[in-house]
């Protein structure tokens, strides 16, 4: 295939993960890996670097949006991207001692869960029940613009929530993506804090920890400027208009079809892997 | 000068945000159709990684290929902005924390930082 064929096919592509990813709120990382997999048949480490690239864009150009909102915490975000960041350290070097198989393997059972958890319902309200000394000392507390005005609201379980993080960071250095999925598990979930805020603050999040995968994937020629030039700018412009008509639209029935197209290709992936066609 | 509040350390982060992603796409665009100028030349074999000294960045060889306008330094360039763009949001938020003088979230956010320049230095040697 020629450069020209193969940038804008792969351009292409990434404006439809962005844009999709954007609208239904997974992101475009977890999507673009198995497309540039499978379709393309590009190596699963060049398209994981390309996939990296992609998450920093994102969350970069996403955040410049929610800052303006003030929902998100910088307080939260700064003191679980110490676990993320480690995490982060870990999975890109473990993904250099894997084989691409089990790779592939574990990015299948990821799609699984990002498809599955898409479906969970999440709670809009905070939590300040119960008065947690560690949160209190850490200053993991906050306000944010409610139905009935500013709701206040208080981290729980912050060890547990931690130590989630930092297996979300392993994941995102070891697959390449943002691991947003598990993300929202440890702060809605764990540490119980209101959706919106931790959207925001996951947000935040994934172009730290995903930066600090990066310096290791340059250094084992992962990242391929070649792959990850289209892929970068396609995915970036297509969350970009993703993000504007997010605010217009009801996505229900596109969530439940791109939850769809993730559970297939994590079937894909696993069947592939297990097989070894990749 | 005043102690910034939360609010106004967002601000400041969100503007620098922007400057850099803008930037580093710019960049990366510009070395893209400097890349795809010969449109007929093939692509290299994708298919299997090949591991090795020519496919790895160092800063020392993407200036180098500057030097020379070649388009996959150029694009390199682009992705190493990109990248330095979340470092510099987290020496804002250590700039921040230590003029709202919270000593323990300047702890905090300078662990992440030398996480950060840690794995950038051992990488890009």
């Amino acid at each position: 295939m020629s450069i020209v064929v193969f940038s804008s096919l792969l351009f292409l592509t990434s404006i439809t993960a962005g844009f999709l990813g954007a609208l239904t709120g997974l992101g475009g990382g977890v999507v673009i890996v198995p497309v540039l997999a499978l379709l393309f048949k590009v190596d699963i480490r060049y398209a994981i670097g390309a996939s990296l690239i992609s998450v920093i864009a994102t969350s970069s150009g996403a955040a410049v949006a929610y800052v303006r909102e003030g929902l998100s915490n910088i307080r939260i975000g700064m003191f679980l991207e110490v676990a993320t960041t480690l995490g982060a350290l870990l999975g890109a070097y473990l993904m250099s001692r894997i084989s691409s198989h089990w790779i592939v393997i574990i990015f299948g059972i990821m799609l699984l869960y990002s498809a599955l958890s898409s479906y969970r319902k999440r709670s809009e309200h905070a939590s300040n029940s119960i008065e947690s000394p560690l949160a209190k000392k850490l200053e993991l507390s906050g306000t944010y613009p409610g139905v009935h005005g500013s709701e206040a609201y208080v981290a729980q379980r912050v060890p547990l929530g931690f130590g989630i993080m930092f297996v979300a960071g392993t994941l995102s250095g070891l697959l390449g993506i943002g691991s947003g999925a598990v993300k929202v598990l440890a702060m809605d979930q764990a540490m119980k804090l209101p959706f919106k805020v931790s959207t925001t603050t996951s947000n935040f999040m994934i172009g730290v920890t995903a930066a600090a995968s990066a310096g290791i994937y340059f250094a084992h020629g992962y990242i391929d400027p070649g792959i990850a030039m289209p892929v970068m700018l396609g995915v970036l412009g297509g969350s970009l208009i993703g993000t504007k008509i997010l605010v217009k639209t009801s996505t229900t029935n596109l969530k439940s079809f791109f939850a769809f197209v993730l559970l297939v290709l994590g079937c894909e992936m696993i069947y592939s892997g297990i097989t070894g066609r990749i | 000068m005043s102690k910034p509040t939360d609010h106004d350390i967002d601000m400041s982060v969100s503007r620098m945000l922007l400057v850099g992603v803008t930037l580093a796409a710019g960049v990366v665009l510009t070395g893209g159709l400097l890349y795809v100028r010969h449109p007929w030349v093939m692509i290299p074999d994708y298919t299997h990684f090949s591991t090795g000294g020519a496919t790895r960045t160092t800063i020392a060889g993407v200036m180098d290929g500057l030097v020379h306008m070649n388009p996959k330094s150029i694009i390199e360039f682009g992705l190493l902005l990109l990248i330095a763009t979340p470092v510099a949001r987290v020496v804002f938020c250590v700039i921040g924390f230590a003029r709202q003088k919270d000593k323990l979230y300047v702890l905090i956010s300078s662990v992440v930082l030398v996480i950060l320049l840690y794995s950038l230095t051992k990488g890009l040697r």
